[in-house]
């Protein structure tokens, strides 16, 4: 070999407590490359980049720079290296600039001077084509933006090495193309880029090569011209998998809910959700793709009665008799008295779901206990229901009195979404039901929601993934900033329209409608 | 209603009444900037003073007499002793809550009661050594040195009635309120400090030491704040201590933090405000001992009062630091 690796990686051991992250892990990345490592949620891909950023400290391997073993022990020394890395959960300071947030940590013994430093931030903007207002605050920036920031951030350190972790995970199909620019042009300044994903279409758009992890073992590399998208997904999962979701057509549908003007209004004054109309109907799953905070858990909440909504708005529920009920004003308790099943799964799987340090049959109770006719709690229904659940989802736990908060992440999902389809809903809302979850329990859930609906439930989908929202809705709802930009067919619909839809503001595009209709 | 003579020992006395919330809520606000939650600084406040007491008492003592006294000595023998002990306390609860990760509102809690009983148990052994016949120690050579005002103010009517008729410690509270204040907004110390308060793990990626910054911050804080336990018991009370006389003015430290914003430069004013409100019974005619205690509510009553202005505007620059009494573990998952 002529030249050494940029970075490499060898015999990288991790453990906490009694899990093992990482185990003989080996890895290499060359300058002007750009290496995907691919891997399913919880495969410890994150482990590994935070060991060569010096979040962590590795239990056993070695770390090379440039063919050198080097020690990281400290981010700090990770900069000394110029190793940066663009964190998942954005490192940022809230109320800090821009540009506070890219020179903090840095002291290169000069005099602090900030209208110094923005000029410094200023050049390294223009040479990569960034386009940031270094005056804003974070908090009132858009995701991307602070995304941009971040990276910036890290070139500002002087880093050679760049990794990112998940870094579309948060961005529309048009900002994830943007991001792809820029790593392009890096690559082009020979710089080196790690990107850790689990999108196989990303990996295939962006990569050179591909590691891929599994269970915290490195399989495989490989050079991504060479592969296809199932030789990577069978590497990663390890075994053969069917990406088929069984979608079914629509069966005699029938008007379940029937939303009119729903408004929802912060208490400082924010408009949270304006005048959103639809219509769900039993048999149906209606997806709803937008960029995350746009006014999903609002309107989710305002139907499940856990929002108030303004004035004027009309949520109207037909019962299985076909009798019109209004839901807006009624309590949440009031709303399932009635025989309404609202089942929500809220975004933060442990935050509203469960009690962490409750067993799984005391959560299922947590839904059932005022079924009881005594004061004694009576633990075999839950039990059974307990039971059930993890042996039909394949829940792993040594058992059904283990608390909640002591499973992985995944598996507290399937605990939470089995409970809430074990209420035989009419209307089912889920939001997120397959964040952290590997492919092949993703697609499980993905196979009991359909199940639901062919039972004629109704189903209000809120995902993040558009590929998946494509694949699994009947009809998908653009939500953005509270207002709905536009309802479009799940067979027919393309990923571009939808990322248009969720950016646009809503004048543009009545603007753009106006144009139209002006032409014809 | 009011002669003009009354407004201007009003405003000298709101003034000598604010110097140690201003010492206190200061230390609090560089404290809390690190994200601590010191609620022992009541506690290290007493500790301060019991320890300028010490200091001087032992000065004193060592005195063949009271002529000898040296104005180096009797100002640096208690300030010292003071920084010490509430040094001392600072790295207490920063041990407790940085290194041990220890709940920061129980510590500090229990930090506040230990740091008056502590203060009592001496308190009470240096009367017992006096053998006074009331229940304090009077240090009056010593405070004189401290309570020492500038030769010309005298002569320089309201004015100098106003704003020159204090001690030294009174000047240096606002000179370090103002110092604090520029750390923190312009100093790449401030800066990083800041954001250990903010988001300790995005201040830890950048490479800023975040158990260096939160004990520093917090012991710097506990000696600032145990500065106003001195002007308290050298200054503002001539060297007299007696137990339980320093009062609720720890807690009223602490509601000037969140009267200020989390801005030395904002406390000034407002503890000149909290001193005013918290003697204004003593100028209004007519106010029964009973009505008195309504009165010296009216500090906390500002304090809800700005508590509910600045959730209202919901302005992030005024909320409190967002790790505020959060303990930071890297490895946490």
């Amino acid at each position: 070999m002529s030249k050494p690796y940029a970075l490499e990686l060898k015999g990288i051991t991790k453990v906490f407590g009694s899990i093992v992250a990482n185990k003989d892990v080996d890895m290499s990345v060359k300058r002007g490359e750009i290496l995907a490592i691919l891997g399913e949620n919880g495969s410890g891909k994150t482990t590994l980049m935070n060991m060569v950023s010096g979040i962590y400290f590795p239990d056993e391997g070695k770390i090379f720079v440039d063919g050198k073993e080097v020690v990281i022990r400290s981010p700090k020394d990770a900069f000394d290296y110029k190793i940066g890395m663009i964190h998942q959960h954005f490192k940022l300071v809230d109320v800090f600039t821009a540009t506070e947030n890219i020179v903090l940590g840095i002291n290169d013994g000069e005099k602090f001077n900030i209208k110094e430093a923005q000029k410094k931030v200023k050049e390294i903007t223009d040479r990569y084509g960034f386009q940031i207002d270094l005056n804003k605050k974070i908090y009132e920036m858009s995701v991307s933006e602070k995304q941009t920031v971040e990276i910036i951030k890290v070139l500002y350190r002087g880093a050679d090495i760049l990794i990112l972790d998940e870094p579309t995970a948060v961005l529309t199909p048009q900002e994830t193309q943007k991001l792809f620019v820029v790593l392009r042009n890096m690559r082009a300044d020979n710089k080196t880029v790690v990107i850790i994903t689990h999108k196989l279409h990303e990996v295939l758009a962006i990569s050179d090569r591909v590691s891929i992890m599994r269970k915290g073992k490195y399989i495989d590399t490989v050079i991504t011209a060479e592969a296809t998208e199932q030789s990577l997904t069978e590497a990663m999962v390890g075994e053969k998998v069917s990406l088929n979701i069984e979608r079914k057509e629509p069966e005699n549908l029938q008007e379940r809910l029937v939303i009119k003007d729903l408004s929802v209004t912060a208490h400082d004054g924010k408009q949270l959700l304006k005048d959103v109309c639809f219509t769900a109907y039993g048999g149906e799953i209606l997806g709803i793709a937008g960029i995350s905070g746009s006014g999903q858990k609002e309107l989710l909440e305002s139907v499940a009665g856990l929002q108030r909504a303004d004035k004027g708005a009309s949520i109207i529920y037909f019962d299985p008799e076909g009798n019109e009920v209004q839901l807006v004003g009624k309590t949440p308790k009031a709303i399932r008295n009635l025989g309404i099943a609202l089942s929500f799964v809220p975004e933060d799987r442990l935050g509203m779901g469960l009690v962490g340090n409750m067993d799984i049959i005391d959560n299922m109770m947590l839904r059932s206990y005022k079924k009881g006719k005594t004061e004694f709690l009576d633990r075999k229904q839950p039990r059974a229901l307990a039971e059930e659940i993890i042996e039909s989802l394949e829940v792993v736990t040594p058992s059904a009195t283990t608390p909640v908060r002591r499973l992985s992440g995944g598996n507290v999902q399937k605990v939470l979404v089995g409970r809430e389809i074990s209420l035989n809903p009419r209307v089912l809302m889920v939001a997120y039901p397959v964040r952290g979850l590997d492919i092949n329990s993703s697609y499980m859930i993905y196979n009991l929601i359909s199940k639901q609906k062919d039972q004629g439930v109704s189903i209000i989908f809120v995902g993040e993934d558009l590929d998946v929202l494509i694949e699994l809705c009947d009809r998908i709802m653009v939500i953005n900033s509270g207002e709905i930009t536009g309802i479009v067919d799940g067979k027919s619909a393309k990923k571009e329209e939808l990322g248009l839809l969720m950016t646009k503001s809503t004048h543009e595009i009545e603007g753009d409608e106006e144009v139209a209709e002006d032409a014809k | 209603m009011f002669s003009s003579s009354v407004i201007i020992t009003f405003l000298q006395r709101a003034v000598i009444q604010g110097i140690p919330l201003l010492y206190g809520s200061t230390g609090e606000i560089l404290t809390e900037k690190s994200g601590n939650l010191n609620l022992g600084i009541p506690g290290i406040m007493y500790m301060g003073g019991i320890g300028g007491v010490i200091g001087a008492f032992l000065y004193e003592n060592s005195l063949a007499s009271k002529a000898d006294a040296n104005a180096f000595l009797a100002i640096c023998i208690p300030l010292f002793s003071t920084i010490l002990f509430s040094f001392l306390a600072g790295l207490l609860y920063c041990f407790l809550t940085v290194t041990l990760r220890a709940n920061q509102n129980v510590t500090g809690l229990a930090l506040t009661t230990f740091g008056v009983g502590f203060g009592n148990f001496f308190g009470a052994s240096l009367v017992k050594l006096t053998k006074a016949e009331v229940p304090s120690v009077a240090l009056t050579t010593t405070s004189a040195f401290f309570t020492k005002k500038l030769p010309f103010a005298a002569n320089l009517g309201w004015f100098g009635k106003i704003f020159l008729s204090y001690g030294f410690l009174a000047y240096a509270a606002i000179v370090i309120a103002i110092v604090v204040a520029i750390f923190l907004t312009k100093t790449r110390g401030g800066l990083h400090l800041r954001a250990v308060g903010e988001n300790p793990a995005t201040a830890d990626a950048a490479g800023i030491n975040v158990n260096r910054s939160k004990y520093l911050a917090t012991c710097i804080g506990s000696v600032i704040a145990g500065l106003g336990g001195l002007y308290y018991v050298m200054d503002y009370a001539n060297g007299v201590w007696s137990n339980e006389g320093f009062g609720d003015r720890g807690w009223l430290a602490i509601a000037l933090v969140i009267f200020a914003v989390w801005r030395p430069n904002f406390a000034i004013p407002g503890s000149i405000v909290f001193g005013g409100l918290y003697i204004i019974y003593l100028f209004i005619p007519g106010v029964s001992l009973r009505s008195q205690e309504l009165f010296k509510m009216l500090p906390y009553v500002v304090t809800i009062i700005v508590l509910i202005m600045v959730s209202i505007r919901k302005k992030k620059e005024n909320q409190p630091p967002a790790s505020l009494g959060l303990s930071y573990f890297r490895e946490d998952r």
